[in-house]
C-alpha cells in the first residue's frame, strides 16, 4: 500500500478544532435523541401493558413501523419527503425557517427510531414483573397511574438498566448517519479532514478512538448507576 | 546419485514452477503483475456524474469517462496477452481517494480534479476534461452570481473542490448570511433545489448541465455566475506505479491522435449541446505527445 502517513494533520489548526466541533455535535445528536427516545419509548412501552386496546395497537403499530424501516431510510424520509407532504407554507417553514434543520431532523429521526426499540425493553420489564407488585400497590390504595410511576416502572427500569445501556450506546454510534444529511458531527468532521488533507486514515483512526472513548466513557458510568440501584435480592438482573 | 521415485516427482515440480514465477515478473508494474495474477481488473466509477459516469437504464456504468477506461482496459489486455474481467465498484467524493490510496481500484473513472494536494497520495493520467465551478439555480431565483448568494441558501456536495470554491468565494468577497447546506452528492444537491430546500446548488459548470439534463422540467434551471475554479478532470491511477502510468497515458494519446477522442467526446457531450472549448483543444494538443 501506497500511502504518506502523517498524524501531525490532526492536531492541525483549523483540523483540531473540526474533531472538537464533531465531537460536540455528535454528543448533542446522540443525548438529545436519547432524551426523546426514553420518554417517548417509555410511554409507548406502557402502553403496550395497558388493557385499552386501541392504546395498545397503537404502541403495536408505532414499534413495527419505526424498528422495522432501516434508520438511514427513515432519515431520509424525514429529511426529504416530509417537508413535501405538510401543507405548502409549513413544509417552506420547515425546509427554511427552522433553525438548525438537519440537526433538528437528525435529532427527531434517531429518537423516534430508538423510542421503539426502547420501548420493547421498556415493555419486556413491567411483563417480568410479577403479579403481587400490583396487587399490593393496588392494596396499599394506589390508582393504575400511580402504581406505574411510582411502583412498576420504577422497578422495571432497574431490571432492564443492562439492555437500555446498550441502546443508549447505539445511539451514539448511529447518530454518524446524521452526516448524510449534512449534521457535520465526528463521522462526517473525519470526512472532511480526509477530503481537505486527504490523511483519511489518520482522520478515521482518530474517530474510531474517540467514539470508543464516548463509548467506554458510557459503559463506565452506566455500571455505576447500575451499582448503585441494584434491586439487593435481584443480582443479576433478572427475577 | 540416485534419486528415487519422489525425488524425481518434487524436482519436476519444483522446475515446472521456475517458469511461472518468471511469468509474473516480467512486469515492473505492481498493477500490472496484480492484474495478470488474477484476471480481474478493479475500475472505480462514479454513479451520478452525467455524462462522465453514471447508471445507464440497464445498471450499467456509462458515459464519457467510462467509455475511455473501457478502451485503457483493452490496452490492458494487449499488453499481458490475457482477456480481464471488469470489477465495477462504485465511488464516491469521500471514497475515491481512500480507495485509490489502499489498492482496491485500479484505475478511477469519474469526474475527478487533478490537484497537487492529492497528487501526494494518487496518481493522475492526462487531463481528459477542463471545466471550473459554477451555480446551478432555478430560473427565478434572483440569483445571477456568486455575490446574490447573500441571504439564500445553497446546497454543497461533502469532498468536492466545488465545496471550497464557493466558501472560499464567500469569503473573499464578505458575502454575508450564506447558510451552506451539506449533501452527499450530486443527485441529493438536486433533490434539495428541487424541493426548494435551498436556492442553489454548486458542482463544476459541466455536471450542472447534466444535472438540468436528467431533470423534470429542464426549463426552470439555469447555470449562471462565472468560473470560480479551474478544475482540470482526469482518470485516477494508484501511486508510483509508473510503467502503469505510461500505459494509461499512451492509450490516452493513442486516442487523442486518431481523433477517436473526439468522437467520444461528440458521443457524449454533443446531446448536452456542449462543444469541445478551445482549453480542452489546445490541452488534447498539447498533451499528444509523439511516441
Amino acid at each position: 500500500m501506497e500511502y504518506n502517513w502523517d498524524w501531525s494533520v490532526l492536531f492541525q489548526v483549523p483540523y483540531f478544532g473540526w474533531l472538537i466541533s464533531g465531537i460536540q455535535w455528535t454528543l448533542l445528536v446522540a443525548g438529545c435523541a436519547w432524551v426523546i427516545a426514553f420518554l417517548l419509548g417509555s410511554l409507548i412501552g406502557v402502553s403496550r401493558t395497558l388493557r385499552n386496546p386501541i392504546l395498545r395497537g397503537i404502541g403495536a403499530v408505532y414499534v413495527e413501523v419505526f424498528r422495522g424501516i432501516p434508520l438511514l431510510v427513515q432519515l431520509f424520509i424525514w429529511y426529504f419527503v416530509v417537508p413535501e407532504l405538510l401543507p405548502q407554507d409549513a413544509g417552506m417553514w420547515v425546509k427554511r425557517e427552522l433553525p438548525q434543520p438537519e440537526f433538528t431532523t437528525a435529532v427527531i429521526c434517531l429518537g423516534t427510531y430508538t423510542a421503539a426499540r426502547v420501548a420493547e425493553q421498556v415493555r419486556s420489564g413491567l411483563q417480568s414483573l410479577s403479579g403481587d407488585l400490583s396487587n399490593a400497590g393496588r392494596a396499599i390504595g394506589l390508582t393504575e397511574r400511580q402504581n406505574y410511576l411510582h411502583i412498576r416502572l420504577p422497578v422495571a427500569y432497574r431490571i432492564i438498566l443492562p439492555p437500555l445501556t446498550s441502546e443508549f450506546l447505539t445511539t451514539f454510534k448511529n447518530s454518524s448517519l446524521a452526516l448524510t444529511i449534512g449534521v457535520l458531527e465526528l463521522t462526517a468532521q473525519s470526512r472532511q479532514i480526509e477530503n481537505y488533507t486527504f490523511h483519511g486514515f489518520e482522520a478515521f483512526t482518530a474517530a474510531t478512538v474517540i467514539y470508543l472513548v464516548i463509548t467506554l466513557s458510557v459503559v463506565a458510568i452506566m455500571r455505576g448507576v447500575d451499582r448503585y440501584l441494584r434491586i439487593p435480592t435481584n443480582a443479576g438482573g433478572s427475577s | 546419485m540416485r534419486f528415487n521415485r519422489l525425488q524425481i516427482g518434487f524436482l519436476t515440480v519444483a522446475l515446472a514452477m521456475i517458469p511461472l514465477g518468471n511469468a509474473f515478473a516480467q512486469y515492473s508494474s505492481q498493477v500490472l503483475a496484480r492484474i495478470a495474477e488474477d484476471g480481474v481488473i478493479n475500475v472505480g466509477h462514479r454513479e451520478s456524474s452525467v455524462p462522465f459516469a453514471y447508471i445507464g437504464d440497464d445498471g450499467e456504468p456509462i458515459g464519457f469517462s467510462i467509455d475511455l477506461c473501457l478502451n485503457i482496459v483493452e490496452a490492458v489486455e494487449d499488453e499481458i496477452g490475457m482477456d480481464v474481467e471488469i470489477n465495477w465498484v462504485a465511488v464516491n467524493p469521500q471514497t475515491r481517494i481512500p480507495l485509490m490510496a489502499n489498492g482496491t481500484i485500479d484505475l478511477e473513472c469519474g469526474s475527478t480534479t487533478n490537484k497537487l494536494s492529492r497528487q501526494e497520495q494518487v496518481d493522475y493520467a492526462y487531463t481528459t476534461f477542463i471545466t471550473g465551478t459554477k451555480i446551478l439555480t432555478k430560473r427565478d431565483s434572483g440569483i445571477n452570481s456568486v455575490d446574490d448568494l447573500a441571504g439564500k441558501a445553497i446546497a454543497l456536495a461533502q469532498g468536492t473542490t466545488n465545496e471550497r470554491a464557493i466558501k472560499a468565494a464567500i469569503e473573499q468577497r464578505n458575502i454575508s448570511d450564506v447558510s451552506i447546506q451539506s449533501v452527499r452528492d450530486h443527485s441529493e444537491g438536486f433533490l434539495a433545489l428541487e424541493t426548494d430546500r435551498v436556492d442553489a446548488y454548486s458542482t463544476d459548470d459541466v455536471l450542472l448541465f447534466g444535472l438540468i439534463d436528467k431533470a423534470r422540467n429542464p426549463d426552470d434551471y439555469a447555470v449562471v455566475g462565472e468560473f470560480l475554479s479551474y478544475d482540470p478532470y482526469a482518470l485516477m491511477v494508484p501511486k508510483d506505479d509508473s510503467d502503469y502510468r505510461l500505459l494509461v497515458n499512451r492509450t490516452l494519446v493513442g486516442l487523442f491522435s486518431s481523433g477517436e477522442f473526439h468522437e467520444i467526446y461528440d458521443k457524449w457531450f454533443e446531446p448536452l449541446s456542449i462543444p469541445m472549448s478551445s482549453m480542452l483543444q489546445t490541452a488534447v494538443d498539447t498533451q499528444t505527445f509523439p511516441e
